[in-house]
């Protein structure tokens, strides 16, 4: 029935989005310039590959923003007290990581369901970085700590966009190529069918929460380096932002479908769309009506057709 | 049949009202201002709007449903408010008004249309409309505010005015109250929200059509976020993009402090306005008690992480109780 795959409706629309870009500013098609645009997604590719796995098994995770400004603020503080750049690496890390595992905590051991768990623990995060920052900066990073935002791994590539092309490999071998993978399908088509089948689906849950923790601590160390400061409104709705380009990758949010090539595709188309309208001058605030009404087209447009041809069934 | 109709969360509700007045004595042991009338007037005068918006939501919620977009429907409903106001000051308050709720109820049909036709789920619908009615605040205003100074005396008075002491603000929470309970409890649709989040499959084989009761109650949310929105932009005097932004967090926390579970089916009109009482005294005891208002926040997201647990475990051993295994 379907003509396309949905990543090849997404490669299609980058390079549509590229090819008016270009139109756009003559200047467009220069390494430099591609490669600054790539700041655009990297941070929030890196935190969507996880959340990618996390809604492919049927959760969600709301507080990933919190999550990297506790781990900035962490940081911040450590960075104050002259800590160097290595240590900050390990505080960082472990911050996320641990805010993830009190996510997954939640919703493993309490049996909180996810949405309202990522709710109150998004607060929480998030509050916590505004309880112990209030309204000051935190500024005082060592000087190799910027290499992480701003440095380049080879050429015009960035360290940014380096770490995530290691990292999305990663994913794809994880989700499409592991058992690992096989059993986040599993969970997410049918979770208790999964358990009776021998899968400790509670495990997997704590990881998969874990893990977009720590990739969100990873994200927190990228942007604050490239910012080289904290404020406990950084990352600020970017929970959004980031499901958005998972929604728009094609996992459904009702779990047991998705790709990682396709939330990759849709974090660059989404960085290259608010790019070009940047070279138009559009305010941000207007990017977010596009943003918005593509999220709704990706859900509604196959629901449409469907809707159409008679198909709809009672779930 | 009698146990599924008594409400099991009556303990839970009376607990969380002690809390509340716990808070209250607490405070007022060391600030003994904060319990006078005025000031208890004054609390809930703020929470007022909280607890408008608080009903909406938790009709949704009951359906299975969640509304992201409250907060963005009211910043819009309360700019096309404010902006009528200022071209045609001359006219009465009842037309802002009444475009004000126009406003948000077309908004908020428009996420239950969605819902309800496509049968999209409800947390991407809202998700895209979070962003894009915001967005469009900023377009119809092109990112200029309007202040008090460009409303007119009557829009600015009418939700100062007093009666009795209270606000009148506060009556329309207290008859909004009313009303939420009795239309739960007393009326079809009140019924059918329920069976339809307690059950889909099975309301359906009872003739009720479970997306349309689900874009009704959107389309409800959305009129209450509209109504919201004139009331904010009265009360703060001022209307421009950010208003409010952040506040359908707010909301959806004090529907789960009060019980309304993510899961539908479950949540009481008392309960609901309890939860907002409780967050109400926090939030206006924090600034006496001399903590920053930076912590609020954070507070919030303690409060609701417990009340989340609480409600996981009462769930879970009445899921216990009818399946006696749990598979997960």
């Amino acid at each position: 029935m379907r003509l396309l795959r949905w990543e090849a409706v997404l490669a299609l629309a980058l390079i549509a989005d590229l090819f008016f870009n270009s139109l756009v500013s003559p200047y467009f098609f220069n390494l430099w310039t591609l490669s600054d645009a790539t700041y655009q997604f990297t941070e929030k590719a890196i935190v969507a590959l996880p959340l990618a796995l996390l809604v492919i098994a049927g959760e969600i995770d709301i507080s990933v923003a919190g999550i990297i400004a506790l781990a900035s603020v962490a940081m911040g503080l450590a960075a104050g007290h002259g800590v160097e750049t290595s240590a900050l690496i390990a505080i960082g890390l472990a911050t996320g990581l641990i805010a993830g595992a009190v996510n997954g905590m939640l919703v493993t051991v309490f049996k909180v369901p996810s949405i309202v768990a990522t709710i109150g623990t998004m607060s929480l995060f998030r509050g916590t970085a505004y309880a112990i920052l209030g309204d000051r900066v935190l500024k005082g990073y060592p000087a190799s700590f910027a290499v992480f935002g701003q440095g380049y791994a080879f050429g015009p590539v960035t360290v940014e966009l380096a770490l995530l092309l290691i990292l999305a490999a990663l994913a794809v071998l994880a989700l499409h190529y592991s058992r690992f993978g096989r059993g986040i399908y599993a969970i997410g088509a049918n979770a208790i069918a999964s358990r009776w089948s021998g899968l400790a689906v509670d495990r997997y849950r704590f990881v998969l929460f874990a893990l977009t923790g720590l990739m969100s601590g990873i994200a927190a160390i990228l942007l604050t380096s490239r910012l080289g400061s904290t404020r406990p409104s950084i990352a600020q709705g970017w929970e959004l932002e980031i499901v958005s380009i998972v929604i728009l990758g094609g996992v459904a949010v009702t779990g047991g479908k998705g790709t990682i090539w396709g939330v990759l595709l849709a974090a660059m188309l989404l960085g290259f769309v608010q790019f070009g309208l940047g070279l138009l001058n559009v305010p941000g605030i207007v990017m977010s009506i596009v943003i918005g009404a593509l999220l709704i087209a990706v859900v509604a447009v196959p629901a449409l057709s469907a809707h159409r041809a008679g198909r709809v069934t009672l779930s | 049949m009698r146990k599924v109709f008594a409400r099991p969360s009556a303990a839970r509700d009376g607990f969380l009202a002690l809390l509340t007045l716990a808070l209250i004595v607490a405070v007022s042991a060391r600030f003994p201002r904060f319990a006078s009338p005025g000031s208890l007037a004054d609390v809930l005068d703020d929470t007022s709007i909280l607890i408008l918006l608080a009903f909406g939501q938790m009709l949704v919620i009951l359906t299975r449903g969640i509304d992201l977009s409250m907060a963005s429907n009211l910043a819009l409903s309360g700019m096309v408010a404010a902006l009528f106001n200022r071209t045609f000051p001359e006219l009465s308050t009842a037309a802002p008004i009444a475009l004000a709720v126009l406003s948000g109820t077309l908004l908020g049909a428009f996420n239950g249309v969605l819902v309800w036709q496509l049968r999209l789920p409800s947390i991407v619908v809202t998700l895209g409309t979070l962003s894009i009615y915001r967005g469009m605040v900023y377009v119809l205003s092109k990112g200029t505010w309007v202040n008090s100074n460009q409303m007119s005396q009557p829009f600015l008075q009418l939700v100062r005015a007093h009666f009795t002491g209270l606000s009148a603000l506060t009556w329309l929470a207290i008859a909004a109250a009313l009303c939420a309970a009795f239309v739960l409890r007393y009326t079809v649709f009140g019924r059918n929200v329920f069976a339809v989040g307690g059950n889909p499959q099975a309301a359906a084989y009872a003739g009720i059509d479970a997306g349309r009761v689900q874009c009704l109650a959107f389309t409800v949310s959305g009129a209450l976020a509209g109504l919201c929105g004139y009331l904010w932009v009265s009360r703060f005097a001022v209307a421009y993009t950010d208003v409010a932004i952040g506040f359908e967090l707010q909301v959806i926390a004090a529907c789960l402090i009060g019980g309304a579970s993510i899961a539908g089916g479950t949540g009481s009109a008392l309960g609901v306005l309890i939860g907002c009482l409780f967050l109400g005294v926090i939030k206006n005891a924090l600034p006496l008690i001399g903590i920053s208002p930076f912590w609020q926040m954070g507070i919030n997201g303690v409060v609701i992480t417990i009340a989340a647990v609480l409600n996981a475990r009462g769930e879970r051993t009445v899921k216990r109780a009818i399946l006696e295994a749990e598979p997960v």
